[in-house]
């Protein structure tokens, strides 16, 4: 096998120009793709990561039907105390869970005695929260970074649109799950950066102040947040909270909890389904790209040494063998590119971090696309274009294992 | 027992509409260890029929047997079998292959074909190469060397499995007159020395002056059988 090896790798240096040619197609091939899949996988957990650890969390947990609801933020949905307390019993039984935040989520107006708009207000536990998304801080551009009792932190968008301003008295009403309003004065403790979509218009406040707002005897949770020690544990842990947690049954002997991972909470999930619909379709490029040039050259080799195969043949060699060994040229042109192309891709990325470029998502600036290429990529990418190669010199290389000597002799 | 025995062979090529008769009727016997030529002018069917003896291609009609094989029963798998086993080729163009040295070209059919060891390689081919007179050009390739120096690589590669039989078409055809000479006594030293057959289509007289038997054809047909002696055409 190692000299069918050493034949098939003098036989491309004999047409060096051309190998070079088809190496270097194949090369830029994989570079482009390696390179297009380390900045979009860059850029996905980047995005990913922002709407996690500011927001979102890994996982959320829900009385079954509120994220269905046609009402937003309905509060008839929210899980009792005891249930809550559930929870958290089980959760403190998963190691993979680093830590969680409650919430108590709600719908009302926003005063600042002048002007009036609706605001949607996040009650928490200000230590759990930050333990849960730990940018939430970060995303606090004006007045102290923290949650105190008394005291809201407000969505930039309502702070331009009504000029409210760190330390002005403001008020909140909202109207509880008896139909009763009622309304409570808070100072502005913050400015906080407004998310895209929906959540531009999320306030905070401690989860006392949201009790009190909503008069509630006892505690009602709307949403528990949940942040993983590991973030590729996602679905194992989901699956394993689900499972745990589906024991629990209400009264018509239906689950009570609902377990969902940030992909069927957040519309940006489908952007990144949408970064990986490209990466399979730059995919899919490549794979033509190296399958007509390594069929191009494979085909001009056959057609080139047939009175070469024809004397090969004569002398006794196998068909079998005739076979490997334009296989072996095939594959041995795509290892080559992919090896030429993988060094190239690495160096790019490489240069991309060096020079540290930054892009805008949403109300996000200045992030730093840090594209990285794990071992894996670089393998699958390397087997794919390989194993093409040799399906595309399959074609021109049965036919040289099956021409007739006779013929292949005559051939001028 | 005859190493090939040929009886009414018959090839027809079909060209379009028109059938053209290659060999008509051809029988003969050739003993194992002989030195034997077919002559006739281009298109009596010299080549066709080393063609068909070698394996390489199958009668239309009549038997053949190679080394008590019939051979137009073979499989194109069995027919490669057979020939890497039993059969030399020695080609008018060389025929060898560009991107291997001198011993890597006699070197391939003992590697590739037959897979044997590499201690007992080495030295068969050592031993060929130097039988040859090639021992000193062996790293080279086939661009670096003559003619001449070509068709010796050629007939060690030839040789270097140990073939029963080996068929030469117009060996000397591209060859000077002293290279030509130096070529047949090379095979003839080895048909003395190996007991193997030698079977050349030729017009060339060197070669008609060497042989021990000459059989002529003319369209297709065997029209006579003559000894050849020491240089004398009987």
């Amino acid at each position: 096998m190692l000299k069918l090896f050493k034949i098939a790798v003098r036989n491309l240096s004999r047409y060096k120009r051309r190998t070079l040619l088809t190496s270097s197609l194949i090369a830029i091939g994989v570079m482009f793709v390696l390179v297009f899949v380390a900045a979009s996988g860059s850029f996905k957990y980047i995005m990913i990561g922002q709407i996690t650890d500011s927001m979102l969390g890994h996982l959320q947990v829900h009385k079954r039907g509120y994220v269905a609801s046609i009402d937003s933020l309905p509060l008839t949905l929210n899980l009792s105390e005891k249930a809550e307390k559930k929870l958290e019993e089980t959760m403190e039984k998963i190691i993979d869970i680093e830590s969680f935040s409650p919430r108590i989520k709600f719908g009302g107006m926003f005063s600042n005695f002048i002007e009036t708009t609706n605001i949607r207000v996040n009650g928490v536990y200000p230590e759990k929260e930050i333990a849960t998304v730990p940018l939430f801080l970060s995303r606090i551009k004006q007045g102290k970074k923290s949650i105190k009792e008394g005291e809201i932190l407000i969505p930039e968008l309502l702070a331009n649109g009504l000029k409210v301003k760190v330390g002005d008295t403001v008020v909140v009403i909202a109207t509880n799950r008896d139909g009763s309003v009622n309304g409570k004065k808070f100072v502005v403790g913050g400015i906080i950066e407004s998310v895209t979509g929906p959540g531009g218009r999320d306030g905070y406040m401690h989860i006392k102040d949201a009790m009190e707002v909503l008069r509630m005897e006892e505690m009602e949770i709307s949403e528990v947040a949940i942040r993983l020690k590991d973030f590729s544990k996602l679905n194992a842990v989901s699956n394993r909270l689900d499972e745990m947690m589906s024991k629990e049954l209400n009264k018509q002997g239906k689950p009570i909890f609902d377990v969902r991972t940030w992909e069927k909470l957040s519309p940006f999930y489908n952007v990144a389904r949408m970064i990986d619909v490209m990466t399979f379709f730059i995919k899919l490029m490549l794979i033509a790209i190296v399958l007509v040039s390594i069929m191009n050259v494979m085909i001009m080799a056959v057609f080139e040494r047939i009175r070469e195969i024809g004397t090969i043949s004569a002398i006794g060699t196998k068909p079998k063998k005739i076979l490997s060994l334009f296989l072996i040229e095939g594959f041995s042109l795509g290892v080559f590119g992919a090896a030429i192309g993988n060094i190239l891709a690495l160096g790019i990325v490489f240069l991309i971090n060096l020079v540290k470029i930054t892009f805008n998502f949403g109300r996000q600036s200045g992030l730093v696309l840090s594209p990285s290429l794990s071992a894996g990529d670089i393998l699958w990418i390397s087997a794919i274009v390989i194993l093409v190669s040799v399906v595309a010199a399959f074609q021109p290389a049965f036919k040289a294992s099956r021409m007739e000597p006779v013929d292949a002799l005559r051939h001028v | 027992m005859s190493l090939v025995n040929a009886e009414n062979l018959t090839k027809v090529y079909t060209m379009g509409e028109i059938e053209v008769k290659a060999l008509q009727s051809v029988s003969f016997e050739i003993e194992p260890a002989s030195f034997i030529s077919f002559i006739g002018p281009s298109g009596s069917g010299k080549t066709t029929l080393l063609n068909l003896i070698g394996c390489l291609d199958k009668p239309t009609s009549g038997t053949l047997k190679v080394a008590e094989v019939n051979t137009s029963e073979l499989t194109h798998k069995e027919a490669a079998a057979f020939r890497g086993k039993n059969l030399g080729f020695i080609f008018q163009d060389f025929n060898l292959i560009p991107v291997l040295t001198v011993y890597e070209n006699v070197e391939y059919p003992l590697l590739i074909v037959q897979n044997v060891p590499s201690e007992e390689r080495k030295t068969r081919v050592i031993s060929l190469l130097k039988t040859v007179g090639m021992t000193d050009q062996k790293d080279k390739y086939p661009d670096q060397i003559s003619g001449g120096q070509k068709q010796r690589v050629a007939v060690a590669r030839a040789l270097v499995t140990n073939p029963r039989l080996v068929l030469a078409d117009e060996p000397t055809a591209n060859l000077d007159s002293k290279t030509a000479f130096m070529v047949i006594d090379i095979m003839r030293q080895m048909k003395e020395e190996f007991g193997v057959t030698f079977i050349f289509s030729t017009h060339d007289p060197k070669i008609v002056s060497e042989v021990e038997t000459v059989y002529t054809l003319q369209d297709g047909m065997l029209i006579g059988r003559a000894q050849g002696k020491g240089g004398r055409y009987a």
